[in-house]
């Protein structure tokens, strides 16, 4: 073959050859390993939720059974609030949110988020006795860099914070990325989400917040951009284009 | 072992390295050192990528038609760095996350198609996969330097470990807050440099 | 209209290709010697990128995207929806290789004044972190047609606005009196640390 390999027949069947064993090289790694990768993408999305609502401890490494037990997740048309039927394992807010269909884009859109999805999947999280412990919601907003992906774990009166967990980020490390720290979660448990006006107060207090605020949260040092983001996040998404009129509906015994 | 393939195999760390002297492959080195796992992993997936794809295109050497060698070349070492990204995306999700795009630009690190064009197309494939460790092997030392000194006094942490306890989390030390950031690994290379001429005066570049 | 312009904005200074995400490392230290040769291949790089951006974007949703060919294939249950997503890293290699030969070709022919100018650095792009890198950045965010010309078109200036400012820094630091071991290489890596962090000073920016 060496003779013959600049020729125009040779080079050809040499590459088709190349592509052949390439391809099927590709094609055995891809498709072999595809149900392990579909299922750590599961595993970690169920981790975060779980994480979210304060089960993680307790699920030690049953993730997939702990959330299977506990956590029942639903659809919800953001506009109208109400409970919809709809595939929640294979709804993806990011492809809906690029759609324009599918999204709209908020009029007053404090968390830079562009177009929002008009559905969201919310996790209803229960406690052994079978009673709803935690209302775990998904976020997304701007932070320094990018957008940033992550739950909100709430009781049932839809006001007490549980936990405010990140997900996808890529905030600076050291600094923005402090929103990962272990600390700084636990600075959330018990805060308020709103006043007794009802209207979404929650704020990041740069220098620290004052001992009993149930409002405030001291800001991630070196991290001012980052902080108001997660401010801004939390306030669209309590607000009237976000969960608002859910969390109205829910309040006002719309779920049972 | 023969002096040769000692050569061959750890020439590339101090004598001729591809980071420092060659200039190769600095794109990923920069990105992915802010911990020494990432830099760890990186490593480990490009010995393996340029290892393989020199003993691969080593052993067809003679068959390439010379009109179609780089996209050849292209298309071993791409399909390489897709099963790597595949299996890692299978058994380390946290860590495919992490370094998202930057397994994907092994693809384009020139260190792969530098060595296979240079290296692979000339000589037998036993001594080029030897060739393809050397230089994976240089470019990981350079990468574990880099990422041990940010990592260290960044975060105050050895492979997670902590060493020295962060004021954040109640200790004493105050992260460097340069370290922390990607850029640092430009001062860091050109420090390693730095000091690598100081002890081989050969390498210095005359201007 | 608003919109294109805050992603343009953005590409070039927040998320620049070379002093943000350190792609294209290889040739913006190799080749930023002198300010002439920087600009023809600054302007290489962005012609590139501004075709080579948008062409994959089509690719990846007509054909590699989860689901795309789902319409094609007759398939409605999603449980056997196709995703070719693992092909992407080879298909945007090959499709930059291929883009690139036919530029050549084109110039070569009907612009050979230009191809003098341009010629010898386009070979040299393929293997262009930068090129590979904003393709794969495209796909993780997602852009659309539009945006993915903007994103394109601005990560080539935003490469060619630090290899020239780099190339210029160089063209004066010949005269300066550099330590032996730092000549070079060493120094560049650490100019190019400072640039990179003055760029990073345009991270605050809300667009």
């Amino acid at each position: 073959m060496s003779s013959n390999k600049e020729t125009f027949g040779g080079t050809l069947v040499f590459v088709l050859i190349i592509c052949l064993v390439c391809a099927a090289l590709v094609s055995i790694s891809a498709v072999g390993l595809k149900p392990l990768q579909q299922a750590n993408k599961l595993l970690d999305k169920q981790t975060k939720i779980l994480e979210a609502s304060g089960l993680l401890e307790k699920a030690g490494t049953d993730i997939v059974g702990t959330y299977a037990k506990f956590v029942n997740a639903k659809m919800i048309d953001l506009d109208s609030g109400a409970i919809i039927e709809g595939d929640t394992d294979n709804f993806d807010e990011r492809s809906d949110a690029r759609d324009e269909s599918k999204s709209i884009k908020p009029i007053n859109d404090i968390a830079s988020i562009n177009r929002r999805a008009n559905h969201a999947v919310i996790y209803l999280v229960k406690d052994n006795q079978g009673q709803l412990d935690t209302i775990v919601l998904p976020i997304v907003g701007s932070g320094l860099w990018d957008l940033m992906y992550g739950f909100v774990g709430l009781a049932p009166d839809l006001n007490t914070v549980r936990s405010v967990v990140y997900s996808d980020l890529k905030e600076t490390p050291g600094l923005g990325a402090e929103v990962l720290n272990p600390k700084w979660k636990a600075l959330w448990p018990g805060k308020k989400m709103y006043n007794e006006q009802g209207e979404a107060a929650i704020k990041i207090v740069k220098g620290g917040a004052k001992k009993g605020d149930v409002h405030g949260v001291d800001a991630l040092s070196g991290a001012t951009l980052t902080s108001q983001g997660v401010e801004r996040t939390l306030h669209f998404w309590l607000g009237d284009e976000g969960y608002g009129p859910f969390i109205t509906k829910f309040r006002n015994g719309g779920l049972k | 072992m023969s002096s040769e393939t000692n050569k061959v195999l750890f020439g590339p760390v101090v004598d001729n390295n591809p980071i420092a002297l060659q200039v190769l492959g600095v794109c990923s080195a920069l990105a992915v050192t802010s911990s020494m796992a990432n830099a760890l992993v990186m490593t480990l997936a490009v010995i393996f990528v340029t290892a393989f794809s020199n003993l691969f295109i080593s052993a067809i050497r003679n068959q390439i038609p010379s009109s179609v060698r780089i996209i050849v070349q292209m298309a071993i070492i791409a399909s390489l760095v897709i099963v790597v990204d595949q299996v890692l995306k299978a058994f380390s999700y946290q860590l495919s996350k992490e370094l998202s795009v930057f397994i994907g630009l092994i693809i384009t690190n020139c260190i792969v198609m530098g060595r296979a064009e240079a290296f692979a197309m000339k000589e037998k494939p036993g001594i080029s996969f030897l060739d393809g460790i050397g230089n994976g092997l240089g470019y990981g030392a350079v990468l574990m330097v880099v990422a041990f000194f940010r990592e260290l006094f960044g975060f105050g942490t050895v492979f997670g470990i902590e060493i020295l306890q962060l004021t954040q989390n109640g200790g004493w030390y105050q992260g460097n807050g340069l370290l922390v950031l990607p850029f640092s690994s430009f001062f860091i290379i050109g420090l390693i440099i730095w000091a690598v001429r100081q002890w081989k005066p050969e390498q210095v570049e005359e201007d | 209209m608003e919109h294109y312009l805050s992603i343009f904005i953005k590409t070039i200074f927040i998320e620049n290709m070379a002093l943000s995400f350190f792609l294209g490392m290889c040739t913006f230290l190799a080749v930023s010697k002198k300010v002439s040769t920087a600009i023809g291949l600054g302007v290489a790089v962005v012609v590139v990128l501004g075709l080579a951006v948008p062409a994959n974007q089509v690719i990846y949703q007509a054909i590699l995207a989860p689901g795309a060919l789902d319409g094609l294939m007759g398939i409605t249950d999603p449980a056997n929806s196709i995703d070719l997503s693992f092909l992407s890293f080879i298909t945007f290699i090959g499709v930059i290789a291929a883009l690139v030969q036919i530029l050549e070709m084109l110039l070569d022919k009907y612009f050979p004044a230009l191809y003098q100018a341009l010629g010898i650095f386009l070979p040299l792009i393929t293997v262009n972190c930068a090129i590979f890198g904003a393709v794969s950045f495209m796909v993780a965010k997602n852009l659309t047609l539009g945006e993915s010309v903007v994103y394109g078109i601005g990560s080539g200036v935003g490469w060619m606005l630090a290899i020239v400012l780099m190339a210029g820094l160089r063209e004066k630091m010949k005269y300066s009196d550099v330590p032996d071991g730092l000549k070079g290489l060493g120094i560049t890596f650490i100019t190019a640390g400072l640039m990179a962090f003055g760029f990073l000073s345009f991270g605050g920016i809300s667009l």
